[in-house]
């Protein structure tokens, strides 16, 4: 090979690399970082496996606030650019979509919904100084000192004193029996029940953990009419609870059978059909509240993706209004101002309608609002008490 | 007493919807030596053929049921033999067998894809009431189920033993080439097995819905519990991956009542590896020898 021979290769080499690079950036690479006019929100959650129910609820609840948001300008201007992005209800899979929207900056981070999936991937939103604002609900998310995450749910330290008040004076329970999912969520749950039934001297005479996306209840339906408990308390998540409800009610089993928002939840009601009648238990969330901004949240909901929503649908709104109404607060846009200014922020519907309901974030990233209590009539939610703010 | 009788018709319940899903297995083996990875998918799929029978044309639960069965027929019977089998048996088994787990991931994705990755209510076949039999109480729903897998296993069981046409598919499967020599038509022999096997999994299908809920990952463990219930019961007799198939319910349930919740789905792998280590043909398969 003679030299001009390889310094015309290498040239047409160099010209085809740069041609390249000039036409990807032409293409404009769509994939995921924001252009200067557009805010980059990455939203990481479970959109199939065992989370798709919760996962696609929170998606949608998001596309319609966002949509919302940027036919009015978007926020200080800027429309906001928000990817939707599948953990495939699996912890290692989120831990690696966070990274991976880690190298194109995000502004703020949307999701997961599964606690695990949680729990790992917010050490990586606190490295990089990213808040990240999500729908677990297992208590050690905000109990590790996290200043980067946020709730869009109660935490159990919160919601389980209100179920096992619930149960020791609106049912008069002496006995429990607890059947939860083997999960972050699930075990979370489990030992905040159990320590509030204990400090309320509720025996629990039957503790049964079952599987994350466990088809087959019938044994674990035997065990708990074996233990004959004045109420059943099930803490595990949406299809999983729908089969309990079919296997419960295909086996007649007796005692009042409770819940902590998601055995109430329109899917659980959905799936379970009439077995779902008759179900009692605290709502975080609900469209059924007789709460004009929250059903008219729901009717939008319907109307946009032709489905009733669950809570995690109203979490997911809820999360872009709060980012929109800290940032305009804020008058810019910086991550780790933002995680600041969320911390002791009450931000009320006539600040920002977009918020539904009253709601305080406290130093931990925890949630404090109004709650429900709720029963399942005639294949539908109906709210039976409003629970005030517990910092009211 | 009466918690191990429910208990143990509730196994039996799901051991006989395991043993449809098992005897398709073990036939497909036996008479084109297919190795359908695929199984789990073909449990999981009529239930989709049905809703969209009942939900796009609008169509009652026993009409749906009926279409869900046919197109099973069509499309993981004739169409899975033609379009997979028959291509790929001819380069072996191994070959076959990737093909088919390709294919179960191909159903899985499509079905999450097009109909839906969420868990969908499906009809059943009788309402929810108990029965009460010698003071016990059981589910008419398990019973029901319970019934009609026993009804079509029976019938298989008699069709293949008391007619010409299962006799002359007893004998493909067990040497087609004496098969062709007395006269039978092998070909059309293992198509009705393929048939059978869509059959059998639609039928299997139908049943477990509305247990399960319909949903895109349902094969996964139909087709383990398929495979492991054949190969227990001996994967080389029908009437074999039937009693592994209600063996491994039962099993299933008594384990997750009185042994562990746990490790319930790790029992019936110990089996397997008991079966394998002191009776490698399965409970009641027959030793079969190959000359090298």
């Amino acid at each position: 090979m003679t030299t001009s021979t390889h310094f015309a290769r290498k040239s047409a080499l160099r010209r085809r690399l740069l041609g390249g690079m000039l036409l990807a950036s032409l293409i404009g690479l769509p994939a995921m970082s924001a252009s200067a006019q557009e805010i980059f929100i990455p939203n990481i959650v479970e959109l199939s496996g065992a989370g798709a129910v919760s996962g696609t609820n929170w998606r949608d609840g998001i596309i319609l606030a966002v949509e919302e948001i940027n036919a009015k300008g978007g926020i200080l201007g800027k429309k906001l650019n928000v990817p939707h992005l599948d953990t495939q209800s699996d912890a290692s899979v989120a831990r690696a979509q966070v990274q991976k929207v880690m190298d194109d900056k995000p502004y703020v981070i949307l999701g997961p919904v599964f606690s695990g999936s949680v729990l790992v991937t917010m050490a990586l939103a606190q490295q990089n100084e990213i808040p990240e604002f999500v729908g677990g609900e297992a208590s050690a998310i905000t109990q590790r000192g996290n200043k980067f995450v946020f709730r869009t749910a109660f935490g159990q330290q919160f919601s389980m004193p209100k179920i096992a008040n619930y149960i020791r004076d609106g049912l008069k329970a002496q006995t429990v029996a607890v059947l939860w999912v083997n999960n972050d969520f699930g075990k979370g749950g489990r030992d905040n029940f159990v320590k509030e039934m204990a400090s309320r001297n509720i025996k629990v005479v039957a503790d049964i953990s079952t599987e994350s996306g466990q088809v087959d209840f019938a044994a674990d339906v035997v065990k708990l009419k074996a233990a004959n408990a004045d109420a059943v308390f099930v803490y595990t998540n949406e299809e999983e609870s729908a089969r309990f409800l079919k296997e419960a009610r295909k086996q007649s089993l007796k005692g009042s059978l409770i819940g902590e928002t998601t055995l109430l939840s329109q899917k659980v009601i959905e799936l379970a059909g009439d077995a779902a009648n008759g179900v009692k238990g605290h709502v975080g969330l609900t469209s059924d509240a007789p709460i004009p901004a929250l059903n008219a949240f729901g009717e939008k909901f319907k109307k946009r993706f032709n489905y009733a929503n669950d809570h995690n649908g109203i979490k997911g709104y809820i999360a872009v209004y709060a980012i929109k109404h800290a940032t305009e607060k804020l008058g810019k846009f910086d991550s780790k101002a933002l995680a600041d200014a969320m911390h002791g922020l009450t931000i009320t519907p006539e600040q920002e309608p977009g918020i539904l309901m009253n709601s305080t974030w406290d130093a931990n990233g925890d949630i404090d609002r109004a709650s429900f209590l709720g029963e399942v009539v005639g294949g539908k939610q109906k709210v039976v008490e409003v629970l005030p703010k517990l910092g009211k | 007493m009466s918690s191990f009788l429910q208990l143990l018709v509730s196994g039996l319940a799901t051991g006989a919807i395991y043993a449809l899903v098992a005897v398709g297995f073990s036939l497909l083996w036996q008479t084109s030596q297919t190795i359908n990875f695929a199984q789990g998918e073909f449990v999981m799929i009529p239930a989709f053929f049905v809703l969209v029978a009942i939900k796009v044309l609008g169509l009652s639960f026993p009409i749906a049921a009926l279409i869900g069965i046919a197109v099973a027929a069509l499309v993981l019977g004739v169409l899975f033999k033609r379009v997979i089998v028959d291509p790929m048996l001819k380069h072996g088994v191994l070959p076959l067998v990737v093909s088919t787990i390709a294919l179960s991931l191909f159903m899985r994705e499509a079905v999450k894809d097009f109909y839906s990755s969420q868990a969908q209510p499906f009809p059943s076949l009788v309402a929810d009431h108990d029965i009460t039999i010698f003071g016990t109480v059981f589910s008419a729903q398990s019973l029901a189920l319970l019934v009609v897998a026993l009804v079509v296993v029976g019938a298989l069981h008699g069709f293949l033993q008391h007619t010409r046409l299962g006799r002359m598919m007893q004998a493909t499967a067990q040497n087609p080439t004496v098969a062709r020599i007395l006269g039978i038509e092998v070909e059309r022999m293992i198509l009705y097995t393929f048939l059978i096997n869509s059959i059998l999994c639609a039928i299997a299908s139908i049943l477990i819905s509305p247990i399960y809920l319909a949903k895109f990952t349902n094969g996964e463990t139909l087709g383990l519990a398929a495979f492991v219930a054949a190969i227990i019961g001996g994967f080389n007799q029908a009437r074999g991956a039937m009693v592994g198939g209600v063996l491994l319910g039962i099993l299933d349930n008594l384990c997750a009542a009185y042994v562990s919740a746990q490790y319930r789905a790790a029992v019936p792998l110990l089996l397997l590896v008991v079966i394998i280590l002191f009776r490698p043909q399965g409970l009641m398969g027959r030793v079969e020898e190959r000359t090298v």
